[in-house]
């Protein structure tokens, strides 16, 4: 079995979002970038494959050459080698045709994505690459077991889970359950040293648009300061008058 | 040219989020001097989508479609949106939605923001405010393709009546076999539950709590307001919660009208998935709580103590005021 990962390089979940050049780009002054963690889960269940069933795994980022780091992070958790897409991910479609043509070359069997980026939460790559490329698909998942040419996973819906067969090749949107947080791992010595002879490939990208342009961002106003109260009398008093949400 | 508007039932029903779609999709329409045509699957009741300004209602019902597809769906709002030249296709934001939102894209080959706030600033070029960086900031965004798909952020337009006479249709689009490749299997539900997804309110637990056996307080207090239940997510990590009841940013998002955290710190990656929500109450015993500075109203005292007492006060406010 041939799996993709699909990694996207985004800013750590406890960044300080601003934004410069008159709020059109997001300031990555300061900022640590990492793998998104809907996608460290997808990696790591990509791992326990290579490891229980021979599965070659690659992975991939639709990025300039900073995002290398993040691809050599993936590289030293076990992935066997790298594919940056030499381009600036202008938006959600403009990545998915990139990504939909990786993954048409390569043959692949298998693509692990996340539910959304963390960053401009588009949760649209993995569903859109399905339809450019017809494999199968299935959002939110969180647990996924494949036998030969046949696949059971399940999805988080609203207030449950739904259990889904289907068949290769399939892309996923994963999130944690797909492995549970303790089963991520740290990069080791062994893993960091292995991950700098690995390849690690740039291709160039194929002709294509976009169809959202970020014209600039905004931040929400600042909170006013919270009502502390003594007591419940009080608190039921001001959510029943005030808020009127009971 | 209608705003076509794609309204979520379950069972038959119709969700709330369903309703404000359509709010929404008039005040679209408004912009545009058209009407709101709103597609159904296996919906009942469809004239009362009228109320909230649908002038027509496409309804398919078919057995194909009982269990959810979201290549199937997202085709039948496609076959929708083509048989009524719209170039303006409105969903909501729950799973399914988000499931089928991007198939949906590339089958109409429309322009796709999800997490959408408000009503275009302009119409062309057509300029929309969304929520970007887990609702730490908001873009501003233009949709440079003909067609549009927009994804409605949960609770941020709100339902609002505009009783518009509808007509009602039936529609049978064309359901086909290569979509169905997907197969639900099973689905497990707790059907007596209130789901996070759903909720006007929902009470939250965190780590504060000390232990599972704790939580009877929160069921309570939950059960009390006819709230639903989350957690944060050490909670859920430690097995004292089910996975499904973690929120934050790895978690599900919440945006209700009232989230009250219980025992929670406010780490950025939890104030991230619950800030939508509109009012935040919080009790926690230590008065440098980050979350006192992301909440509305808080308690600085013990949870064990106030937890109960609230319980006891909403329910006497409940029997006053019923
Ligand atoms: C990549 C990443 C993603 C993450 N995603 C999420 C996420 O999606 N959701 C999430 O929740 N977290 C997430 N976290 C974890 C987050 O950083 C915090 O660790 C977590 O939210 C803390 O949970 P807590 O508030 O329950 O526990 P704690 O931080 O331990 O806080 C417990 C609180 O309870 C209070 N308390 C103690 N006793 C009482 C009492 N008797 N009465 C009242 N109050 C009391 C304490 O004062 C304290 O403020 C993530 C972390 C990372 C690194
Ligand atoms: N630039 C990118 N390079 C590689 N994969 C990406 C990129 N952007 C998004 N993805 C994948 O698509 C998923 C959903 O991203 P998004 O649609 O941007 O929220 C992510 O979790 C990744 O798996």
């Amino acid at each position: 079995m041939k799996i993709l990962v699909c990694i996207s390089h985004v800013p750590d979940t406890t960044s300080k979002i601003n934004f410069t050049d008159e709020n059109s780009k997001f300031d990555t002054n300061g900022v640590q970038f990492v793998i998104n963690p809907n996608d460290e889960f997808g990696l790591t269940r990509a791992m326990w494959f290579k490891e229980k069933q021979g599965a070659t795994v690659h992975v991939v980022n639709v990025g300039g050459p900073e995002t290398e780091p993040t691809l050599r992070k993936a590289l030293a958790i076990g992935a066997d080698q790298a594919i940056r897409v030499n381009a600036i991910p202008t938006d959600g479609f403009f990545v998915a045709k990139q990504l939909a043509h990786v993954v048409k070359e390569g043959a692949y069997d298998l693509v692990l994505g996340g539910r959304e980026s963390i960053d401009y939460n588009g949760g649209m790559v993995p569903g859109m690459i399905s339809k450019l490329t017809g494999f199968n698909f299935i959002n939110t998942c969180i647990s996924l077991e494949v036998d030969g040419s046949n696949a059971i996973a399940a999805r988080e819906i609203d207030g449950g889970k739904e259990i889904i067969s289907t068949s290769l090749p399939l892309i996923v949107g994963g999130q944690k359950g797909i492995v549970q947080e303790s089963d991520l791992r740290i990069p080791n010595m062994r893993g960091i040293m292995q991950a700098r002879s690995k390849p690690l490939n740039v291709t160039e990208p194929i002709d294509s648009n976009s169809e959202i342009n970020f014209d600039n961002f905004s931040k929400p106003d600042a909170k006013g300061s919270v009502k502390l109260v003594d007591n419940v009398n009080d608190l039921v008093e001001l959510l029943h008058n005030e808020a009127k949400v009971i | 040219m209608s705003v076509l508007v794609y309204t979520e039932s379950e069972e038959g029903k119709f969700k709330k989020i369903a309703f404000e779609a359509v709010s929404y999709a008039k005040g679209i329409a408004n912009m545009l001097g058209t009407k709101v045509t709103a597609v159904s699957i296996n919906g009942k009741h469809t004239d009362q989508l009228g109320k909230y300004g649908a002038s027509k209602v496409l309804s398919v019902s078919s057995e194909q479609l009982d269990n959810f597809n979201a290549l199937a769906y997202a085709d039948v709002i496609a076959q929708a949106a083509q048989q009524e030249a719209s170039n303006v296709v409105i969903i909501s934001s729950s799973a399914n939605c988000k499931y089928l939102a991007p198939l949906l894209a590339i089958n109409l080959e429309a322009g796709y923001v999800p997490n959408v706030i408000e009503l275009p600033f302009s119409i062309t070029p057509f300029n929309i405010k969304s929520n970007v960086f887990s609702n730490k900031a908001f873009a501003n965004s233009e949709i440079t393709t003909e067609k549009k798909l927009i994804g409605l952020a949960k609770n941020a337009f709100g339902i609002v009546e505009s009783n518009t006479s509808s007509i009602q249709e039936n529609f049978s689009p064309v359901i086909s076999e290569d979509n169905l490749h997907t197969k639900v299997t099973s689905v497990e539900k707790s059907t007596d539950k209130i789901t996070i997804a759903d909720a006007d309110i929902v009470v939250s637990g965190g780590r504060g709590l000390k232990g599972p056996e704790n939580w009877g307080m929160i069921e309570e207090l939950a059960e009390t307001l006819g709230a639903a239940t989350a957690c944060s997510k050490p909670v859920s990590d430690l097995g004292w919660r089910p996975h499904s009841e973690h929120v934050g940013q790895t978690g599900k998002p919440v945006s209700s009208n009232l989230y009250i955290a219980v025992g929670i710190s406010g780490a950025i990656q939890h104030l991230a998935g619950v800030n939508s929500s509109k009012v935040k109450v919080v009790i926690n015993s230590d008065s440098e709580a980050p979350f006192f500075k992301a909440a509305d109203y808080g308690i600085v005292g013990d949870a064990f103590e106030y937890v109960p007492q609230l319980i006891q006060k909403l329910k006497e406010f409940k029997s006053n005021n019923a």
